[in-house]
């Protein structure tokens, strides 16, 4: 091989091994870090069984926040039109938790419990994110449930 | 009446729009002087109306005139004068005529500034700027018109986003915006110089400050954008890999890699192709970074706007700016851009091996930020992202990215000598090594504080050293050309980041605590007394004010006043409390009461210390300084000359000096 033919093989093998190891760790870092948006009823028919860390989303349950006395534990119910699962969560809620306010929690089961270690509350009055509207949507789908209540006005 | 006046303004600007984006072209094309004359007035004319436009909504907000829907939606009697001018742009349809009217302020400032370039190729450029200027304004009249009436007119109006009433969101949107828009500039540029076909070989070195400025208010409005999430949302961070935050990252990044490209191309002609692809591109990602905050495609913690069916316009808007820029690129780029060759040991090297690792950084952004939208279409679920993903990456990314830093100034154009690079390698070196041994006995194990502080003072020593050495071998008036003064600030900024980062990531103490009133908590070395809260209230809201008092061996530091507010919709806020300093911030918030109906009782509290965390800042206005410093370079403002000179005289390093050395 002449030089030049050597040198455009250099690079070009430099290119290729540049471009598998960037693919490897992008999908290394993809499938760590990849993380799943669930309801409570999905939760319990046993679709987030296969994955240690999810995201839990549905609506608060009205009169079911309870806040221990001494210490920043919380626990609450997410519900979904036909599950409901028990959350436990230590720390500060976000300035929108409330009742009957739409969650997405993040954290793992521990029994029948989900421990969450971070909790994100809708961001304003009218505005429900698309994804947990879109998983809620799916988990009504089957069972005829009138969805009005789920909608959000837009301005 | 007179909003009115303002959507008529609109649809004058954009019939102006129009000629300007299609007259001048076609003058050019045809070498019809008459129809290139129009350029400047165009630009001038549709310049007027939107400002007119801007001025007559803010006017709008400022009488309270709520028979406009979207005065009526975003701000009230109780909201003070200031944030019902911010309001204008809080949220989708003022925001998109910010966006335009940012587009004329740079559009006016290039055919002001622009006289000396010739007529035909300022016509390609304006024209370009005027054809982006009619598919915004087109979206602006027929999908989110400003102006609309609502009747009956409301007696009070809604309010705006109790996040955004906060003087970090004044500037924050129209500074990004600058940064964002200002990439059309470099685009219409690049897009100029395919259309002419190379007939002017100059057009890198015009384009250079205007890219320069562009990057830097970018610069500005992510730092101001990440103080304003730091001091405002609560939790004390001050980065969330958060999809509207990448948005603006990603220019960001392209963009670094572009001032630097276009150094290239303009110095030695090389990488010309290259210069303009990354122009498309970092045009082409805030053009996605407006769709993807604007659109309400992803889920976002403050995509405040969202609705999808504008999102179809700006992606069918997208699609042709994007496939049509990459078509003429591919058309006509073999034409424009022939590169001249350098030796694999060059300054071209080293700005092509940085241009890649930062150009990756962004498509790897960006796939991480699409990822929820692939994962939708591959029916993969609802999938999300996390911030690992990206502080995994990006720091892989990064960390070559600063190892490779201060090599930077001492390769030589065309080709380096070796010698020079290990002189400042070991210097450097060990000054990093010896500054991370010190400070692995304060830093007790914290493996990141000592990597953050090693590179920072590899990068700072590194770039120092230069400092000396232009010093020392430079005639006087001749050390510190703009262009390089800018380039040594910039650089700087990296290495104070760099502390900021690594320093604040790794010493922060954070704490959610319990506090009855009178009981103290200590964190990181400070105590926290918690001494109640008492009511207070402000223009448009109530709030619980807690006292904090924080001392330091006893001796009182100061008192901190969080807030817990509720805003007249009725809308829950959290104010934090930081008491600043260049070496720590102390930074208080108050949760909730613990029994809802006691607020004089025991209340959860986040309290954080935060070693270095200003430098972040810090380091990201010392790269916007060196931004703007290196844009007033004397040489980008000459007549014209030509494009591609050997490294002579004024140059950054002249080869006979470098020699002697």
């Amino acid at each position: 091989m002449n030089p030049t033919r050597k040198r455009r093989l250099a690079i070009v093998i430099s290119v290729v091994a540049a471009a598998i190891v960037a693919v490897g760790l992008t999908v290394f870092a993809l499938q760590r870090n990849m993380s799943y948006l669930f309801t409570p009823s999905q939760v319990q028919e046993g679709q987030a069984t296969q994955y240690k860390s999810f995201r839990l989303g549905g609506m608060v349950k009205a009169g079911s926040i309870q806040r221990a006395t001494s210490t920043l534990r919380v626990s609450f119910i997410v519900i979904d039109a036909d599950g409901a699962m028990p959350v436990e969560y230590t720390g500060i809620l976000p300035d929108l938790f409330r009742d009957n306010q739409s969650v997405i929690a993040t954290g793992r089961m521990d029994g029948a419990r989900f421990i969450a270690s971070e909790v994100l509350a809708k961001h304003d009055e009218n505005y429900m994110p698309k994804e947990l509207k879109d998983a809620m949507a799916k988990a009504h789908q089957n069972k005829k449930i009138d969805d009005t209540a789920m909608k959000d006005t837009p301005k | 009446m007179i909003p009115e006046l303002g959507q008529f303004a609109l649809v004058l600007a954009l019939l102006l729009a129009i000629a300007q984006g299609v007259l001048p072209i076609v003058g050019a094309w045809r070498n019809n002087a008459a129809l290139i004359a129009v350029a400047r007035p165009a630009a001038a004319g549709q310049g007027v109306f939107v400002f007119a436009a801007m001025a007559i909504l803010i006017y709008a907000f400022l009488t309270y005139d709520f028979s406009v829907a979207y005065v009526a939606d975003n701000s009230n009697l109780a909201l003070p004068w200031y944030y019902r001018v911010t309001a204008v742009w809080g949220a989708h349809e003022g925001s998109m005529l910010l966006w335009v009217f940012i587009l004329n302020v740079w559009s006016v400032a290039l055919a002001a500034f622009s006289r000396h370039l010739p007529p035909a190729f300022l016509a390609r450029v304006l024209g370009v700027l005027g054809l982006i200027g009619v598919g915004f304004l087109a979206f602006i009249l027929f999908t989110s018109n400003p102006f609309l009436r609502e009747l009956p007119m409301p007696a009070d109006g809604g309010d705006l986003n109790p996040v955004l009433q906060d003087p970090g969101m004044t500037f924050h949107p129209p500074v990004l915006y600058m940064g964002y828009v200002g990439f059309s500039v470099a685009f219409a540029f690049s897009i100029a110089a395919l259309l002419g076909g190379g007939m002017e070989q100059a057009w890198v070195r015009w384009a250079r400050p205007w890219t320069n400025v562009a990057w830097a208010f970018l610069t500005l409005g992510i730092v101001a954008g990440s103080w304003w999430a730091y001091a405002e949302l609560g939790w004390g961070g001050w980065w969330f890999w958060d999809p509207v935050e990448n948005a603006s990252f990603m220019p960001w990044l392209v963009g670094v890699a572009l001032i630097h490209a276009q150094a290239v191309t303009e110095k030695r002609g090389s990488l010309p192709a290259w210069t303009i692809l990354l122009s498309l591109f970092a045009f082409s990602l805030s053009l996605l970074g407006t769709f993807l905050v604007r659109s309400g495609v992803l889920t976002s913690v403050h995509a405040f706007a969202s609705d999808p069916r504008r999102g179809l316009y700006i992606l069918a808007f997208l699609v042709i700016v994007i496939g049509g820029s990459l078509l003429l690129y591919a058309i006509r780029a073999p034409k424009v851009a022939t590169g001249k060759p350098f030796a694999p040991l060059s300054r071209e090297t080293g700005v092509m091996v940085a241009n890649l690792l930062f150009t990756t950084a962004a498509a790897m952004v960006l796939l991480g930020t699409l990822f929820p939208l692939i994962g939708d279409a591959l029916n993969l679920g609802r999938v999300s992202v996390g911030p690992p993903y990206f502080g995994f990456l990006f720091v892989l990314l990064m960390a070559p990215a600063v190892l490779l830093l201060p090599f930077g100034p001492y390769l030589r154009w065309g080709r380096a000598e070796g010698s020079q690079l290990t002189t400042m390698a070991l210097r450097a070196g060990i000054a990093a090594i010896i500054c991370a041994i010190v400070a692995a006995f304060f830093a007790q194990g914290h493996l990141r504080a000592i990597a953050g502080i090693g590179g920072a003072v590899w990068v700072a020593a590194g770039t120092l050293s230069y400092v000396i050495k232009r010093w020392r071998e430079m005639p006087r008036g001749r050390r510190y050309p703009a262009e390089m003064a800018g380039m040594l600030l910039a650089h700087t900024g990296v290495a104070i980041f760099l502390i900021g980062v690594m320093l604040s990531e790794s010493l922060s103490v954070e704490r959610d605590v319990r506090l009855e009133p009178g009981q103290t908590e200590s964190v990181g070395g400070y105590d926290f007394r918690f001494d109640g809260v008492e009511e207070t209230t402000g223009p448009n809201w109530r709030a619980d004010e807690g006292i904090v008092t924080i001392l330091r061996e006893g001796k009182t530091l100061a008192t901190m006043h969080p807030q817990k507010r509720t805003y007249s919709r009725g809308q829950v806020q959290t104010e934090s409390a930081i008491d600043a300093g260049l070496f720590r911030d102390i930074y208080v918030a108050l949760g909730e009461p613990m029994e809802a109906t006691n607020v004089q009782g025991a209340w959860a509290l986040r309290l954080y210390h935060k070693p270095f965390v200003r430098w972040i800042w810090l380091g990201g206005l010392f790269m916007m300084a060196g931004g703007f410093v290196a844009a007033a370079e004397r040489r980008f403002r000459a007549k014209r000359a030509p494009a591609v000179e050997p490294a002579t005289t004024t140059k950054v390093t002249p080869p006979v000096k470098e020699s002697l050395a």
